[in-house]
């Protein structure tokens, strides 16, 4: 890395996060509307460490009950069963299906876990005004808004199931409170991802008056 | 005069732009990340991509995903029906949800690149240009479609052990639909969007 670099904001322009667009920064402001594409300009998203971490804490309280209630109701003549995540993975393991037990288990307990230790991590070296490893969290950031998406799995394999099985006289499944509780951890992770600035990363110094 | 500057829109670097070859990639000298890309007719190829998507869009949502046979009978069931049936089973949200990331945010994305991409092809510059420019990079990261189609496909197999499974039209309408919008992504460049719409707007005021 060389010594001299200039970052937009260090020489007065904004860049438009929506279009890409450069634009100066009027003198005494501290918004502005982007020329081009007419999205609002702010030289680091604000408030985005006190607004991540709001979101991160509501995801990570609801990640308990998203793994502890049940995402299924399945009644049958044999009797009535509950599924958490858990052992639909479980079920998948011992019935021979190991790698769709290891798709379930990354994609909707690892990935969601990972991404909220994740989003800590970033969060606390950032307010550290950490130096330590700028690039490696840099691509630690890429990767939580690239995997995230992943999670809204086991919501869908609730949804066409429980909507197929509906149906039948056989047995009827029901989804359980735990896919609310689920599709809110993704939801909110996503978007704390999203308010996250990675700028941070680099100038942590900036973002006090955020 | 030297290049244009552009900065990072991860660490707000600022850099000159640079040529690039056929198909290469502009990636940020300090943080990594893309800046840009070239690539020859990125836009006509966009512009096919998406009727192309439209089509296999409507399809996805008209026909039924997945049928199970028993006991000489097919239930079948399309995408809106699952939205339906969470709905109607007290999980609003949660329909709610399936519905946003599967069906409206797709078809915004899609309807938005047609809106942008058709006019400008034909060399005019589509009322509310920007407004529908942000409309489509506000709604990219919501639209699952090929998170959905694993969903389908581990259902499939959680299924299978209760009854024949049929696969219906929209499943193969889906998997295509989801390389085909993954081929969007690939090729879209909002930067010679932008260039493409100054450039008409210079010669037309």
């Amino acid at each position: 890395m060389s010594a001299k670099q200039a970052t937009a904001a260090s020489v007065g322009l904004l860049n438009c996060h929506i279009c890409g667009q450069l634009s100066r920064l009027k003198r005494g402001l501290h918004e502005a509307c982007c020329p081009r594409c007419g999205s609002a300009l702010h030289a680091r998203k604000p408030n985005s460490i006190p607004r991540t971490w709001a979101l991160l804490i509501a995801a990570m309280i609801l990640y308990v009950p998203a793994n502890l209630l049940p995402m299924m109701h399945t009644s049958s003549l044999f009797g009535s069963q509950s599924d958490t995540i858990m052992s639909g993975v479980v079920y998948f393991w011992t019935t021979g299906s190991w790698y769709l037990a290891l798709i379930i288990f990354f994609a909707s307990i690892m990935v969601p876990l990972l991404k909220m230790l994740a989003l800590m991590v970033l969060l606390v070296s950032v307010q550290r005004s950490s130096r330590w490893q700028r690039e490696q969290r840099a691509r630690l950031y890429r990767l939580v808004e690239f995997v995230g998406r992943w999670s809204m799995l086991d919501i869908y394999v609730v949804a066409v199931i429980v909507a197929l099985v509906q149906l039948k006289a056989l047995a009827t499944i029901q989804p359980g409170p735990g896919a609310i509780a689920f599709g809110a951890v993704v939801v909110l992770t996503m978007f704390a991802a999203l308010t996250f600035d990675p700028r941070l990363i680099w100038e942590p110094q900036r973002e006090s008056h955020g | 005069m030297s290049a244009p500057l552009i900065a990072c829109h991860e660490c707000d670097l600022l850099q000159r732009e640079v040529a690039l070859p056929r198909g290469g990639v502009a990636r940020c000298a300090r943080c990594g990340a893309e800046l840009y890309r070239s690539h020859p007719h990125g836009m006509e190829r966009t512009l096919a991509l998406t009727a192309g998507a439209i089509v296999l869009f409507v399809l996805a949502n008209s026909f039924p995903i997945i049928g199970l046979q028993l006991e000489g009978q097919t239930i079948q069931t399309t995408l809106y029906n699952t939205v339906r049936t969470l709905w109607d089973e007290d999980m609003k949200s949660v329909a709610v949800l399936v519905f946003v990331t599967t069906i409206a945010m797709p078809a915004l994305q899609l309807s938005a690149l047609a809106y942008l991409l058709f006019p400008l092809r034909l060399g005019r510059v589509p009322a509310h240009f920007s407004a529908v420019f942000r409309v489509l990079q506000t709604v990219r990261p919501w639209g699952m479609v090929e998170v959905f189609m694993l969903g389908v496909l581990v259902s499939l197999v959680k299924l299978a052990h209760l009854a024949g499974i049929v696969p219906g039209v929209a499943l193969w309408s889906f998997a295509a639909l989801m390389l085909v919008m993954a081929g969007i992504g690939a090729v879209f460049d909002a930067r010679g969007l932008w260039a493409r719409a100054s450039r008409l707007q210079g010669a037309a005021p």
